[in-house]
């Protein structure tokens, strides 16, 4: 009998040897003269076990991990292929692992278990159900099905999709476009990326039940350059959901086209804005354009367009599979369904969280996270990307949803969850800010262009105590400036990181601080 | 899954640039597409690319010097044969990239945007590679690498110049 060895493809297992694990693994059996076949699997989001090797037993799959390619050879010998449990590595059965038992996987559901390019595979685990769901009906239902849902744009904004989706559909007939945002920019965020390389027959189908209802039969993929992995799986698996009958002309011979295509950014975080990455798309500079009109009306080519983050769009297969409703009784308040978490940063175990609204940061941070990778006191965290601010412990035991988080002045974002401990200099945080928008902003309104590069110069006064007190007013008033004068988050957000370093963390920007930590006293 | 590959760098012509133009010159939004495949194909885009896209696409030459000047990804001059970046976003400073940083342009002797004198690396600033549990994180060609220390990126940029010195 063949036994089933699986070694996931994702980038991370991909960064930490997972490879050479898979080759190693696979010269071990030949020399055993072993029936295994070795399958590349996508990853279960576990990152502090990647690379992790399960092995199929009558009992379920039991997994290893983290496998350094140096432990392959003594993992072999503690009898890895039969599902032996001795090694010092053997974790029992994947399904009983805490971190994944403990979680709601909706949109998640299917990563790690499959071959990521395997439609057998994503047919076996309720793939393309909605898909056939969303063809049975007509338009107006599955706007109808996604609102009841809930669904809010999970790249941050988090506008309600079936407004969103609705605007589109009572647009005249014409050309129409569904633009997927996967310029996951944000510093701790990698949820998309999960869904690109290990479930991207996800994101087709929630793309393709998008076309159908508004009306639109062209899709683009605005990638990210910086993920190669997640290039290589898209551009595969859309040929192969073509060939299969899923995506193209006439699809599942209902009459109906949707064509997609992927399309790569060139390394600017401000494209992941959705109308400077509308002007990217059409060839131009990723600059921001003023809204109205909105892109639903006038997107892009100025036809309507429906723009939403991989992970809106990835939400929708479990929606026309299961209901509206099924999703929505997920959550809290009105934040409803599920929202994957990232811990990312100083965190020991790292990796993606996907549960519904309502847990608490210090749930995920202690509980799943384990404290920090160094073991040091957790100092601050950074919720919701670069523009997120960073948060101190008095604000860890708030439950994530939109309106709680903005009530204090938080950012639930994309979801990445940056975990700092107490060595971090929360000066170079403020100043890492304002450099960041330096080098990002798109240049379009001033306080942002010009602001960030006065910021940074202001934060290095201060720190080096020159006028101390003044620069700090002067600081306060350039963030206020910053916040009111500009045209997008970039340069609105900007401040937030800023303004709570001033406000939670005052004695890493005061010229006493600077001074012992060897700045120039005034 | 991917080799770690390194930058393109074969020689252009005109006519070759042309080519590369002609392939994608019907996209809707062609312009990012025929940026991206001069370099993939060529390593760089030299300056005789650009006459070339303003008349097909009959578009300023400021304009693509603007487009080519706004995407950090793009660059005009030809790389050494590893392009290195290294990840500046806060998961991997909360892991001691900063660190890792000064080391890495330490050992290289070059800062960002430079190539080495040996032409052997190109170093470049990221804003996250999608890697941030596991930091922090340098990119090496196509490669992704985490949990880089000051080490192990040592016995990195020495396997990469001894794989070079094999192929010769």
């Amino acid at each position: 009998m063949t036994t089933t060895v699986y070694v996931p493809c994702d980038t991370t297992a991909h960064s930490l040897g997972a490879d050479k694990v898979a080759s190693l693994l696979e010269r071990a059996a030949r020399e055993r003269s072993l029936d295994v076949t070795i399958k590349r699997n996508g990853s279960r989001g576990l990152f502090w076990l990647e690379p992790l090797v399960e092995v199929d037993t009558p009992e379920g799959r039991v997994a290893y991990g983290p496998v350094d390619p140096s432990e392959v050879a003594s993992l072999v010998e503690a009898g890895l292929f039969d599902g032996a449990q001795t090694h010092e590595r053997a974790l029992g059965l994947t399904e009983e692992i805490e971190y994944l038992k403990k979680q709601q996987r909706l949109t998640f559901s299917r990563i790690g278990i499959t071959d990521p390019l395997s439609i057998e595979d994503y047919e076996t685990y309720r793939g393309f159900n909605g898909l056939k769901s969303a063809i049975a009906r007509d338009s107006q239902s599955i706007v109808d099905e996604v609102k009841t849902s809930g669904l809010r744009g999970r790249g941050g904004a988090a506008f309600p999709t079936g407004i969103k989706w609705q605007t589109v559909h009572d647009e005249a007939p014409g050309q129409k476009y569904i633009v997927c945002n996967a310029d996951e920019g944000d510093s701790g965020t990698f949820a998309d990326r999960l869904v690109m390389e290990c479930d991207p027959y996800l994101l087709i189908e929630g793309m393709t039940i998008a076309g159908l209802a508004v009306g639109a039969d062209q899709g683009y993929i605005y990638l990210r350059s910086e993920y190669p992995i997640a290039h290589r799986i898209l551009n595969e698996a859309i040929v192969r959901a073509t060939d299969a009958g899923y995506l193209g002309m006439n699809i599942l011979d209902s009459g109906r086209n949707f064509h997609l295509e992927v399309r790569l950014g060139a390394g600017a975080y401000i494209c992941g804005e959705e109308t400077s990455l509308l002007e990217s798309l059409e060839g131009r500079r990723g600059l921001v354009r003023a809204k109205p009109p909105l892109p639903a009306i006038e997107g892009l080519f100025g036809r309507p367009t429906v723009v939403n983050n991989v992970l809106s769009l990835a939400a929708i297969p479990y929606i026309l599979d299961h209901g509206g409703q099924a999703y929505a009784d997920y959550g809290m308040g009105r934040s409803r369904g599920t929202i994957a978490m990232q811990l990312a940063g100083n965190v020991k175990r790292g990796g993606l969280v996907e549960l519904a609204f309502g847990t608490t940061l210090s749930d995920l941070m202690n509980d799943f996270g384990g404290g920090t990778l160094s073991g040091r006191p957790l100092k601050a965290v950074q919720v919701g990307g670069p523009l997120g601010a960073y948060l101190p412990e008095s604000q860890w035991n708030n439950p994530i949803d939109y309106e709680g988080f903005a009530a204090f002045g938080g950012v639930v974002g994309h979801g990445g969850v940056v975990m700092f401990d107490d060595s971090v200099d929360m000066g170079d945080q403020a100043r890492f800010a304002m450099e960041f928008c330096t080098v990002e902003s798109c240049g379009k309104c001033t306080p942002c262009r010009i602001g960030a590069v006065r910021g940074v110069e202001v934060i290095d006064r201060i720190r080096a105590g020159e006028n101390a007190e003044k620069n700090l007013t002067l600081l306060g008033e350039l963030c206020e400036t910053m916040v009111d004068g500009s045209l997008c988050a970039m340069g609105g957000m900007t401040p937030f990181p800023v303004q709570s370093v001033m406000t939670h963390f005052p004695e890493d920007l005061t010229p006493q601080y600077a001074k012992e930590a060897g700045g120039t006293p005034c | 899954m991917s080799n770690a590959s390194a930058p393109a760098t074969g020689a252009w012509t005109p006519a070759l640039i042309q080519e590369v133009i002609d392939a994608h010159k019907a996209l809707p939004g062609a312009m990012l597409p025929i940026l991206h495949a001069i370099q993939d194909r060529f390593g760089y885009i030299p300056d005789a690319a650009i006459p070339l896209i303003s008349e097909t696409l009959s578009c300023t030459r400021a304009d693509i010097h603007g487009i080519i000047t706004f995407y950090h990804h793009f660059r005009t001059q030809p790389v050494g044969r590893n392009v290195i970046h290294v990840c500046r976003a806060e998961a991997c400073q909360a892991v001691g990239s900063r660190q890792l940083e000064a080391h890495i342009k330490k050992t290289l002797n070059v800062d960002y945007h430079q190539t080495t004198l040996d032409h052997e690396f190109t170093l470049e600033p990221v804003y996250c590679l999608g890697n941030c549990a596991c930091g922090p994180s340098i990119r090496v060609n196509d490669d992704i690498h985490g949990r880089v220390t000051p080490t192990r990126f040592e016995e990195l940029a020495d396997e990469l110049t001894t794989a070079v010195v094999e192929v010769k």
